[in-house]
């Protein structure tokens, strides 16, 4: 059984015209876990709302949402929260770190949400990011790099089955780009998390092996991808 | 991480907002908690004290005039009576014990009171307690020009046994007024905490006969404390009917706590006004709580927004954000009773200045408990609003980059 499997799902906003304008249509989609798979599509084809469905943080129109054996979109949201803490990392293109935390708080904050804050991993998952000297900086004492490495941290902390990285090297030069996201994917590894990384930088994605564009899982009649 | 260290760090984030707003709330409390407990205190204490008398005869006019200027030393006397008077009421087999007094002079704006040595050894002012002279000095003699102070009294003035003064026409001090006669201070009265404390006692035949009175006062007093036999309420009707209801010339002032507690009651409205204010102030307080979270809630709904993102529940930042509210008003109320203490403070000296009534600003009230709690309350009830919009924030809208 894959780890995430999507199938039929729909997901429209209102536009200013007052019409819906269709953000996802995904046919069908499934990522083995500890597998890393990367999509590719271009701005504003929806990748960010794709991920946010996964993630239960947006709720879809139709269709279905299988995560680690739960179906997402018929979740109550407190369920959907739980599962989403538990079970999935986020890796936001902004950071989204918490300003008023140190890097060691914006990782047991997540844990707390989690199964529990574990300040010894936390420390362990900061240092092995290259963050041992910092944990108790706060991210505007931090340069773009070691944010990004904070983020990643912190979405590790939970020990997820399914980590999402939106464009995670969307605000780093290409050097710590590719530093970066050799990082994401050698700590997924280590933590047996799978990675669904959306971006449509093409240095990034030569990193992967498997590499799907976006609009095809939106628009082929059925396209399985497990690598 | 539990949610009081989300609460924590947030205040922390937003120190100086939260240091304002604890502020108000800390004005709010302290000028509620102290309106209430002065309030409180001084109506006890001016409805309790009575110098141990249960009632003063006086010249025909208004019972309260009569008692502040008998009792608390306020207030100038409604008229003399004679010493026939004082006689008169001594004999009534319904006195127990009547002292008389006179007023008139001043030293520096205390005012002189003279009475008979009587008021010393026979009364007491709280059960079981008598006045008494501090060490190293006396009473006076009632033959001689010597002066007994109050503790507050000499303080202020400096008196010290051995000191001489000359007294001043009238209550209130006017240096043109000086009388020729000189009196000795042959002692200090020990701290009473009554109005006693700030005057300066002199034999009643002193004031009757000093310089420059009209010699028609010489037989004549200001008023006469009266102890009816063990407090009697059937006496002290009977002679509220001997003086006020068959009698037009003197007033029985009876009793005394009752007299003041008309006072208290055409005053009440007075009361009334300043605690609507106090609440006004603490409504005010608690909007400025509101105001201070939901003027952040723009920049907080990115916050909330990675919170729910990372797991948490809306229930959880609703909680946080309540909790927060309620904790600023915490601040503000534990501030609150250093406000409390200052104010009690100054107005305890004020008013042991001005009526020699001693407040105790450590003493409880009932409203040390309940004015931080309902202040809490008002903050928690203030962070409503900027909790449902928390509640209300869409997660993916407020988790787009910041261009």
């Amino acid at each position: 059984m894959p780890l995430l499997e999507i199938s039929q799902l729909k997901k429209s906003f209102t536009g200013p015209d007052g019409f819906a304008q269709k953000a996802v249509d995904v046919k069908y989609f499934s990522l083995a876990a500890k597998t890393q798979v990367a999509l590719q599509g271009e701005s504003g084809c929806g990748k960010t709302t794709l991920l946010h469905l996964i993630a239960g943080i947006l709720k879809p129109d139709s269709g279905s949402i299988l995560v680690a054996g739960q179906e997402m979109s018929k979740l109550r949201e407190p369920h959907r929260d739980r599962l989403r803490a538990g079970t999935i990392g986020y890796i936001f293109q902004s950071f989204n770190l918490l300003q008023g935390y140190t890097c060691l708080d914006n990782v047991l904050v997540a844990m707390s949400f989690g199964h529990g804050a574990n300040r010894g991993f936390a420390e362990a998952l900061l240092k092995r990011v290259g963050l041992g000297e910092r944990l108790h900086h706060y991210p505007r004492q931090l340069s773009t790099g070691q944010q990004q490495r904070a983020a990643v941290a912190r979405a590790l902390a939970n020990r997820p089955k399914l980590v999402l990285a939106d464009e995670p090297t969307g605000n780093l030069d290409q050097r710590n780009g590719q530093a970066s996201l050799a990082l994401i994917r050698q700590t997924c590894h280590e933590n047996n998390a799978a990675l669904l990384l959306v971006s449509h930088d093409r240095e990034a994605l030569s990193q992967f092996d498997n590499v799907q564009q976006f609009n095809q899982i939106s628009h082929s009649s059925q396209m399985e991808m497990s690598a | 991480m539990t949610i009081w260290s989300i609460v924590t760090k947030s205040l922390r984030q937003h120190a100086l907002s939260t240091c304002v707003t604890a502020l108000c709330v800390a004005l709010a409390g302290g000028l509620l908690m102290s309106i209430w407990s002065v309030e409180d205190q001084a109506q006890a204490a001016f409805t309790g004290v009575n110098a141990g008398f249960d009632a003063v005869l006086g010249a025909r006019g208004s019972q309260l005039q009569l008692v502040l200027n008998a009792i608390f030393h306020l207030e100038s006397s409604p008229g003399n009576l004679a010493w026939s008077d004082y006689l008169d009421i001594q004999k009534n087999p319904n006195v127990e014990l009547a002292i008389p007094m006179g007023v008139g002079d001043n030293y520096h704006g205390y005012r002189l009171v003279g009475t008979t040595l009587d008021f010393f050894h026979r009364s007491q002012y709280a059960p079981g307690k008598r006045f008494k002279v501090a060490p190293g000095g006396r009473l006076f003699d009632a033959t001689l020009r010597e002066a007994v102070p109050g503790s507050f009294a000499a303080r202020k003035l400096g008196l010290k046994p051995g000191d001489k003064f000359h007294p001043f026409h009238g209550l209130i001090f006017n240096e043109r007024n000086q009388h020729s006669e000189t009196y000795l201070v042959v002692g200090v009265l020990e701290p009473s905490n009554t109005p006693a404390d700030r005057v300066i006692w002199i034999p009643l035949e002193g004031v009757q006969k000093m310089s420059g009175h009209d010699p028609k006062a010489a037989d004549q007093i200001s008023a006469v404390l009266v102890k009816l036999k063990g407090g009697s309420t059937l006496a002290g009707f009977q002679m509220d009917l001997l003086y006020n209801k068959q009698g037009n010339r003197l007033t029985f002032a009876w009793p005394i706590g009752r007299v003041m507690a008309d006072l208290f009651d055409k005053i009440g409205w007075f009361d009334r006004v300043l605690t609507l204010v106090c609440y006004l102030v603490a409504i005010v307080a608690a909007a400025s709580i509101l105001a201070a979270i939901y003027n952040s809630m723009n920049e907080r709904r990115r916050e909330i927004a990675i919170l729910r993102a990372l797991g948490a529940r809306r229930i959880t930042v609703v909680v946080a954000i309540l909790l927060e509210a309620a904790s600023i008003s915490a601040l503000g109320a534990a501030a609150g009773f250093a406000i409390y203490g200052a104010i009690v403070m100054v107005v305890a000296e004020v008013m042991r200045a001005q009526t020699g009534i001693v407040l105790d600003p450590l003493k409880f009230d009932l409203v040390l408990l309940w004015a931080p709690a309902v202040l809490i309350l008002l903050g928690a009830l203030a962070g409503t609003v900027p909790a449902l919009k928390a509640y209300r924030t869409e997660v993916a809208e407020h988790l787009a980059p910041i261009s």
